[in-house]
């Protein structure tokens, strides 16, 4: 709707998402902050003193527990939940495209996946281990329990993609003889890459960041978030907050790159 | 042509499935069998030490005759209560500007993805951030001492019930505002155009018109924060201190004793009561035409 005058209830509305943007990123800019104190710094305002140094706190070892190798495999985790998910979810996604005799229950079965309180998921492949005797592990259990989160999103942005998809340049190549293979690699996956660059780092930044699924089915080695709620309990330095500084930062970069990917090859494609 | 090739046309009605499997597949082997062995593992019996096969409803018994598990479901619904209350009646708003008021495209996508980048960023640091503000020393009380209006610091703001609200309302409100933001933008703008021609009144079009129309998106978010609220324990521990309890944080807390056929049987009731919650959500609102 374009409006020449702009009515009282846009500037009431404006300041009401303002203040919204506020509450979501002050506390984040808060530890910000607090973490770049000078070595004197405590956990509380006032600042103390600017400095580098928590943040380097971060990578030795005897103060805040072990931070690299809990962050390397949330890293390796998260790319290969990054690779499973989205690669199931461009296949199921396809097959939504044509109308087949349970998909209802079928696509009831994802959408449970995303709303089944996870206190449940974590518990149920716990005890599944358990009683089949598996040792839990970040890379078996955990791996699955990411996917029971990350799955079923990026399947129903997939199927949003597909929804908007012209499906006439695929009929043209199949007039002219393309198979379904060829049809796939040459058409839809160029034309579907920019979204699924996305989709791929959302889901990767999910699962970099995933708690609750995991807590209980990650085994004797913590993912990076299950080494920083160990952390809260025990760490009363700026350390933890400049972990939290650098872990955001990862992600907001992460973000980053897939809005650009995404805009970048879009934007060549529509040339 | 090729369509009279009988395994071209086997294979044509056979694909979809071909395709569906693998992810069905996995929600098979780590959503679907999983609950089942909860449910299986609800009737076995603990020792104090260990779980045993066993059919034995002591488990449910403890849970249906314990003021504990009572209290808890009680202090569990008005979590969602508040959560609910507050997601929607920030993220409305919200959702209704970006729609309606941001009138061009670039900055609808722009702001939208504003208020989503928190939310792919770690929960546990974006709990721990309102630490800083909110603790015995932190920013709010210093601020409200230094202007006079308290003497001494308010220490309901943080490891208490509020604190455990505010934090899901910040963790979780992104639920609420993409659906009612995703329904908002599909409503046609000539309906409005129309109702105004008619003469309606701002507030009139808004309960006639873009209410109703958008109560599907309230529903689908609503369902979201109800399954997210009833299982949390991750917030109730670490923005609620000790006192604060949750049926997820008892089922964690039997979990950390090894009690599996407690905590199975305690999350069965938790299962039947949230679906209960969003089938009634359903009955309220048909949601078909938004998926």
């Amino acid at each position: 709707m374009v409006r020449a005058k702009r009515s009282l209830s846009f500037y009431f509305l404006a300041a009401f998402f303002g203040l919204f943007v506020l509450f979501l990123y002050g506390p984040m800019i808060t530890i910000f902050m607090l973490s770049l104190q000078g070595p004197e710094g405590k956990l509380t305002f006032p600042l103390r003193g600017f400095s580098f140094y928590w943040l380097g706190q971060v990578f030795q070892e005897q103060r805040v527990g072990n931070f690299v190798e809990p962050f390397q495999r949330s890293f390796l985790l998260g790319f290969v939940v990054m690779a499973v998910a989205a690669g199931l979810a461009v296949l199921a996604a396809m097959g939504f495209r044509s109308r087949f005799k349970g998909s209802t229950p079928i696509f009831y079965l994802t959408i449970s996946s995303l709303i089944v309180p996870s206190v449940l998921v974590s518990l149920g492949i716990g005890i599944v281990f358990q009683v089949l005797q598996l040792q839990t592990n970040w890379f078996s259990s955990g791996l699955g329990a990411h996917l029971t989160w990350t799955l079923p999103i990026a399947f129903l942005i997939m199927l949003g993609i597909f929804n908007r998809f012209d499906p006439s340049y695929e009929e043209a190549a199949r007039d002219l003889g393309a198979s379904d293979l060829a049809n796939f690699w040459q058409i839809v996956l160029p034309l579907i890459a920019p979204s699924l660059i996305g989709v791929g780092l959302l889901i990767f930044t999910l699962s970099y960041d995933e708690f609750t699924r995991t807590s209980l089915v990650s085994g004797q080695d913590n993912t990076l978030p299950l080494e920083i709620f160990g952390m809260t309990t025990n760490v009363t330095s700026p350390a933890l907050y400049a972990l939290g500084t650098l872990t955001t930062l990862f992600s907001f970069s992460m973000i980053a790159i897939a809005y650009f990917t995404y805009s970048f090859f879009s934007q060549r494609q529509r040339q | 042509m090729s369509a009279c090739n009988p395994m071209t046309t086997l294979w044509k009605s056979l694909k979809p499935y071909v395709l569906v499997t693998p992810q069905t597949l996995v929600f098979f082997l780590f959503l679907v069998f999983p609950i089942v062995m909860i449910g299986v593992v609800s009737f076995w019996q603990f020792n104090g030490y260990s779980m045993t096969p066993a059919f034995t409803l002591d488990n449910y018994q403890g849970i249906f005759t314990s003021d504990v598990t009572l209290r808890t479901y009680l202090n569990t619904f008005k979590f969602v209560g508040l959560v609910w209350l507050a997601t929607l009646l920030i993220g409305y708003p919200v959702a209704y500007f970006l729609s309606f008021h941001v009138t061009s495209l670039r900055w609808q996508v722009l702001l939208f993805l504003l208020c989503t980048i928190p939310f792919w960023t770690s929960n546990i640091i974006r709990m721990i951030s309102w630490v800083p503000l909110l603790g015995k020393e932190g920013l709010v009380n210093q601020i409200l001492i230094n202007l006079g209006l308290i003497q001494t610091p308010l220490e309901f703001l943080l490891y208490s019930d509020f604190a455990v609200v505010l934090g899901m309302v910040h963790l979780y409100i992104i639920f609420m505002i993409a659906p009612i933001f995703n329904s908002l933008m599909r409503i046609d703008r000539t309906l409005i155009t129309a109702s105004e021609d008619m003469g309606a009144s701002g507030f009139q079009t808004f309960k006639e018109v873009i209410l109703p129309l958008s109560a599907p998106g309230i529903a689908i978010g609503s369902i979201f924060i109800v399954t997210l609220v009833m299982g949390e324990f991750v917030t109730v521990r670490l923005m609620g201190g000790g006192q604060a309890a949750s049926v997820g944080k008892l089922i964690q807390t039997q979990i950390g004793s090894l009690q599996y056929p407690l905590a199975a049987a305690n999350a069965i009731v938790l299962l039947v009561v949230t679906l209960m919650m969003v089938v009634s959500i359903l009955r309220v609102v048909n949601i078909r035409k938004e998926l």
